[in-house]
């Protein structure tokens, strides 16, 4: 597959662009990234690495998803490799000039005995976007995974667009965690005392490793919005809903740190 | 259908054991209010649906806010528990649909609690509509399958349909929240009945949505159900069933 992004001859139409990280073993005990590839608003950097691991930071080198755009990202984590993937910065969702909703697609992959870090910045839904992003984690049976997803519903003050996602994680091919979240105006009941209840920014932290297995991770509430939930499975969720992006992260934070004190796994939990 | 008499004297109905076992009937509509029948022994009323916890964070103060709440309840949890229902009516896997309910449901303690209300729904319609396949369920989760696969085969079992048991299971998850709010807020029962009414439309649109998605869950599996969840819902489970003390089980 080749990187890409094209803005249609058609005026009004929106941008097809892909992207692609690979990360495979170098032989050498380290992991190399043999396919870092995007263009248009993917611009991939490679980071210098603090351990082994190969760290990737998306920068955005230009405004998108704007309604009608079609973005696709997707990362491999070949076995044995350990890679953590970040943004420079938060991705905003914007309006297009068409009333086309835009389109944020991501496939991951993550092999036997790899390690993926996926840490990007928030997504903010800005006024009058409209954001359809979906988020597929496909894990070998002794993969690990740590995924941060922090979504903050309008800029400062601003009414959020609509925005709906949906995250689906598989293990050794079975459904691990399947969620779709949806807010925003025409998304019924969205603010109410079910859903946000007039909060802003929810997240969560999503932890699968083998370990969990033969000592699973102890339910926890921590705090008025946030807590730790053991999945049905060697995995756990901090889950977290509050007023901005900044308690929200303070949130998962916790979460992380409530993780790290469970598991003293150091590749895994070294904080970005 | 005459009444039998014996039925009506309250004495046993001698079942035969090697009878074969029964076909599920030829759908009586009437079968629909057996199962949604709040009064229907299945444990129902012991569960707010997160109405408590709303309660207690003021999050539920009135008719408006309790709309909205139910109105929130319905298109999340309330669709993927009618697509659920739904898709185990139309006869996809119940299992693989237990295994699709654990993956939408993060929060443990809605986990257990869906388990103890399926274990509950399972043992009553075993009793009323018996049939092979509620007995395989019961035999492969002793513990309990997640309440919405097991309504969507007592539904299959009664006769019903994937859209009636998509209704059912939509009904419930606001049903009881409202019965919940009126013991809880001492709301107006007439009023608290009117937010139902209000939302049947609604709860006619999901449940459609719900039938459709199974009928796709025929041929592509249970990944092609709706996963729809509400953050709040799943927090506030969690810190209610740490509670000391709390009238209602969830």
């Amino acid at each position: 597959m080749t990187a890409g992004a094209v803005r249609a001859a058609r005026p009004g139409a929106g941008l097809r662009a892909t992207a692609r990280i690979v990360a495979a073993v170098d032989g050498r005990g380290g992991t190399a990234l043999p396919v870092l590839d995007g263009a248009g608003p993917f611009a991939l950097r490679r980071l210098r690495p603090y351990g082994p691991g190969a760290r990737v930071a998306l920068v955005g080198a230009m405004s998108a998803p704007l309604g009608g755009d079609r973005l696709a990202l997707t990362a491999e984590a070949g076995d044995g490799t350990a890679l953590t993937f970040t943004t420079t910065a938060a991705t905003l969702a914007l309006p297009g000039r068409t009333g086309e909703p835009a389109t944020y697609d991501t496939r991951i992959r993550v092999g036997d005995g790899a390690v993926l870090r996926w840490l990007p910045e928030p997504l903010i839904s800005a006024r009058g976007s409209d954001l359809r992003a979906t988020t597929r984690v496909e894990l070998a049976p002794t993969a690990r995974l740590v995924l941060r997803e922090e979504q903050i519903l309008g800029r400062a003050g601003e009414e959020p667009g609509r925005l709906r996602s949906r995250l689906t994680v598989l293990r050794a091919g079975r459904v691990l965690f399947d969620q779709e979240l949806a807010y925003g105006p025409g998304v019924p009941g969205w603010d109410g005392g079910a859903v946000l209840g007039g909060l802003r920014a929810v997240g969560q932290l999503l932890v699968v490793d083998p370990a969990f297995e033969a000592r699973p991770a102890a339910s926890r509430v921590l705090g008025e919005g946030a807590a730790l939930m053991p999945l049905a499975g060697p995995a756990a969720v901090v889950g977290a809903v509050a007023r901005d992006g900044l308690e929200l992260r303070g949130a998962l934070d916790r979460g992380w740190r409530e993780f790290a004190r469970e598991c003293r796994d150091g590749g895994i939990w070294e904080q970005e | 259908m005459g009444l039998d008499p014996d039925v009506l004297d309250g004495a046993p109905v001698p079942v035969p054991v090697a009878a074969p076992a029964p076909a599920p009937s030829a759908g009586s509509r009437a079968a629909l209010l057996v199962l949604a029948d709040g009064r229907f022994p299945a444990g129902g009323h012991a569960h707010s649906g997160g109405a408590e916890a709303a309660v207690k964070a003021g999050r539920i103060h009135d008719a408006r806010t309790l709309e909205e709440f139910c109105r929130g309840r319905l298109h999340t949890t309330g669709l993927t528990a009618a697509a659920l229902a739904a898709a185990a009516a139309a006869g996809v896997d119940p299992l693989a649909l237990d295994d699709a309910a654990d993956a939408r449901t993060p929060a443990p303690a809605l986990r257990a609690a869906a388990r103890r209300l399926g274990r509950q729904l399972l043992r009553a319609a075993r009793a009323t509509w018996p049939s092979p396949e509620l007995d395989a369920l019961a035999a492969a989760r002793p513990r309990g399958a997640h309440q919405p696969v097991v309504l969507g085969l007592a539904a299959r079992a009664a006769g019903l349909g994937p859209p009636d048991a998509a209704l059912a299971a939509g009904h419930e998850t606001v049903s009881g929240s409202t019965t919940a709010a009126v013991r809880l807020l001492g709301l107006d029962p007439f009023d608290a009945t009117a937010v139902l009414a209000r939302l049947a439309p609604e709860l006619d649109h999901v449940a459609a949505r719900a039938a459709e998605a199974a009928r796709r869950a025929l041929g592509e599996g249970a990944d092609a159900l709706p996963a729809a969840s509400a953050p709040l819902l799943d927090l506030m489970a969690e810190q209610h069933a740490a509670w000391a003390v709390r009238l209602f089980a969830s």
